[in-house]
């Protein structure tokens, strides 16, 4: 969360006493240091840049050449057995573009944490299908939406939008009203989905 | 039918011993269900290839209910996300707010008063009953029971009129705002709950009486769609699906929210993992979910119903005509929202169907940076092909209603 997106940030409400908390300007996270830490910097020692925690919520940030590998120690050596979810954030002004989140969860622990990767437009990032089953939709949704491609996925294809559309609808520079007029015309016989 | 298993593995084992190559593949059909098919609820195509009539690959087509919330969050405001939620899981719209108020509720760092919160579990809680009903009803009608659908709504009647009165609308409501509650609880709201919960448990015994011993739904429910409990949790499926395969696990218990941890309730577990343990699982979820709403009933705290924090909720309609700071503060929250600290959350609640969550991205500006859903329809919708490959086309009905998902919560 380094830099915010929207340059020109909205002005803060005028004086109407008690005023409005400011918003920090960054996302104030605090280090997360813990047994399970411990071990993965010893395991990971060059691949995992940063352990934090913001509003309770534990998060590392990682390579991603090393995802894979760290999802799968964490399910074997730590019980986190569980992906619920995997999404992708789009800051279209980094060099490294995409944020890959990766959200874990362990029943006997009763914790979540989360993996965050930052991968460049274009770049592959291998599958976690061999160690989640479930990451085979959540991959291909992160495809669909945002053109990550995933490195031996099983079957990475579009799984929301039409298999012939153009574009990936969630990244920014996709604006809200943009459709594939060609894909439109072609399928639907009308000039235009609006 | 017999014993539907049992038959499923003779004709698969019948098939396996036929000639392989062009004898063995010219037995095989492939069969296209849907994208319309009423058993699917929504619009779902599953691509069947049959052996007979077994099920030899199951392959699912989703999107076709696709509308592109997540980026509509992001040209909205905070607060006008909130109706979004509500059209995502159309049978649970409740849960979808309040997930999605908790979610920035956190990053505003707001603290709820007592009451909204023990409003907001007593409202969600009648939305789960209004979700296992919608199931229950439609699930028994495709798999051939037809009057229990008509004993179900007519108690989800009830329920929908009491979403009315608290918020004026009957499905979407968007009442659990960012914040707390959209409007202040109706005048006689208690009464009107107390009159439906009061009678709702023997109700449930009226629908147990139809099916829990009714040998037609045992032979079309028992035995069905079991997958191992450990490729179940693999696949990410939540919810009542995977409590009724031996896992207690629930969220209301293990990360309480919004003051859950304040009730005394059971979390139903079952060990078989059919179709016919997710009908007990819900059906007890039914009467532990009665049993909330009147402990909410009955220990509802005086206060606010909504939060300390002008900038944020819409003020009072006396104050803002009298006072000069809450019209500043109206204005400003209608033409330009709220800003919301930098930062990121993932948010879980438990919904009817399992974890829902929300991943929410702040910029610090009026407006979600992202929003993800993470819907439980879509997890255990996943969990489908390894329910119903290798066992009779017919089961495939059983299966996707035991799945309880909602399409427009798979698609979003």
């Amino acid at each position: 969360m380094a830099d915010p997106q929207n340059a020109e940030a909205k002005p803060k409400p005028a004086a109407a006493p008690p005023a409005a908390p400011k918003a920090p300007a960054s996302m104030a996270a605090t280090p997360w240091e813990d047994e399970l830490t411990r071990r993965l910097a010893e395991q990971y020692p060059d691949q995992i840049t940063e352990f934090s925690t913001y509003l309770g919520q534990s998060f590392l940030v990682a390579k991603p050449a090393a995802v894979v590998s760290i999802v799968e120690f964490l399910k074997l050596e730590a019980d986190f057995d569980y992906l619920a979810d995997l999404t992708a954030v789009d800051y279209p002004k980094r060099s490294e573009r995409f944020d890959l989140v990766y959200i874990l969860y362990s029943f006997a622990r009763n914790e979540r944490i989360r993996i965050k990767t930052r991968i460049a437009d274009g770049e592959k990032i291998e599958s976690v299908v061999g160690v989640h089953l479930t990451a085979n939709w959540l991959e291909r949704e992160v495809y669909d939406m945002f053109g990550i491609e995933f490195a031996n996925h099983p079957d990475l294809k579009r799984i929301l939008m039409p298999d012939g559309w153009e574009g990936h609808p969630l990244r920014k520079d996709y604006g809200i009203l943009q459709m594939d007029n060609r894909w439109v015309k072609e399928n639907l016989g009308i000039e235009s989905g609006q | 039918m017999s014993d539907p298993e049992h038959l499923s593995e003779t004709v698969t084992a019948a098939l396996r011993e036929a000639p392989a190559g062009e004898g063995g593949s010219a037995r095989r059909m492939t069969l296209n269900m849907g994208p319309q098919h009423p058993s699917t609820h929504g619009v779902l195509r599953v691509m069947l290839e049959l052996e007979g009539e077994t099920i030899h690959t199951a392959r699912l087509d989703i999107g076709f209910l696709h509308t592109g919330i997540e980026k509509e969050f992001e040209v909205k405001t905070w607060q006008q996300g909130v109706p979004l939620t509500d059209r995502v899981d159309y049978l649970a719209c409740l849960s979808n707010n309040l997930c999605y108020a908790l979610a920035i509720e956190k990053l505003l760092e707001l603290e709820i008063p007592p009451k909204a919160q023990w409003m907001r579990v007593m409202l969600v809680e009648l939305t789960r009953l209004n979700s296992h009903l919608v199931w229950l009803g439609t699930h028994a009608l495709d798999v051939g029971a037809m009057s229990v659908f008509l004993y179900c709504m007519r108690e989800r009647e009830d329920i929908l009129r009491i979403f009315e009165a608290f918020s004026g609308q009957r499905l979407m409501t968007s009442y659990i705002r960012i914040g707390g509650l959209a409007l202040e609880p109706p005048r006689g709201w208690d009464q009107a709950v107390r009159r439906f919960i009061d009678a709702f448990p023997s109700k449930v015994d009226e629908y147990e009486s139809l099916l829990t011993r009714n040998p037609i739904w045992l032979e079309r429910t028992r035995g069905v769609a079991v997958v191992p409990v450990a490729d179940l949790l693999d696949l990410g499926v939540t919810g009542p699906c995977i409590r009724a395969a031996g896992i207690g696990w629930d969220i209301r218990k293990s990360e309480p929210y919004s003051s859950y941890d304040k009730f005394d309730f059971e979390v139903p577990v079952a060990a078989e993992g059919d179709v016919y343990a997710r009908y007990q699982v819900r059906v007890e979820e039914m009467r532990q979910s009665a049993r909330i709403v009147k402990q909410a009933l009955e220990g509802m705290p005086e206060g606010p119903w909504q939060a300390d924090a002008p900038h944020v909720v819409l003020p009072d309609r006396e104050k803002m005509k009298t006072q000069m700071e809450a019209l500043i503060y109206h204005f400003k929250i209608v033409t330009e929202g709220f800003l919301v600290p930098q930062g990121e959350v993932y948010q879980t609640v438990e919904s009817p169907r399992g974890e829902l969550g929300y991943y929410v991205v702040s910029d610090g500006t009026a407006r979600p940076f992202r929003v993800h859903m993470r819907t439980p329809s879509f997890g255990n919708l996943q969990g489908l092909p390894a329910m119903i490959e290798g066992r009779l086309l017919a089961d495939t009905i059983a299966a996707m209603g035991s799945l309880d998902f909602v399409l427009g919560d798979v698609d979003r």
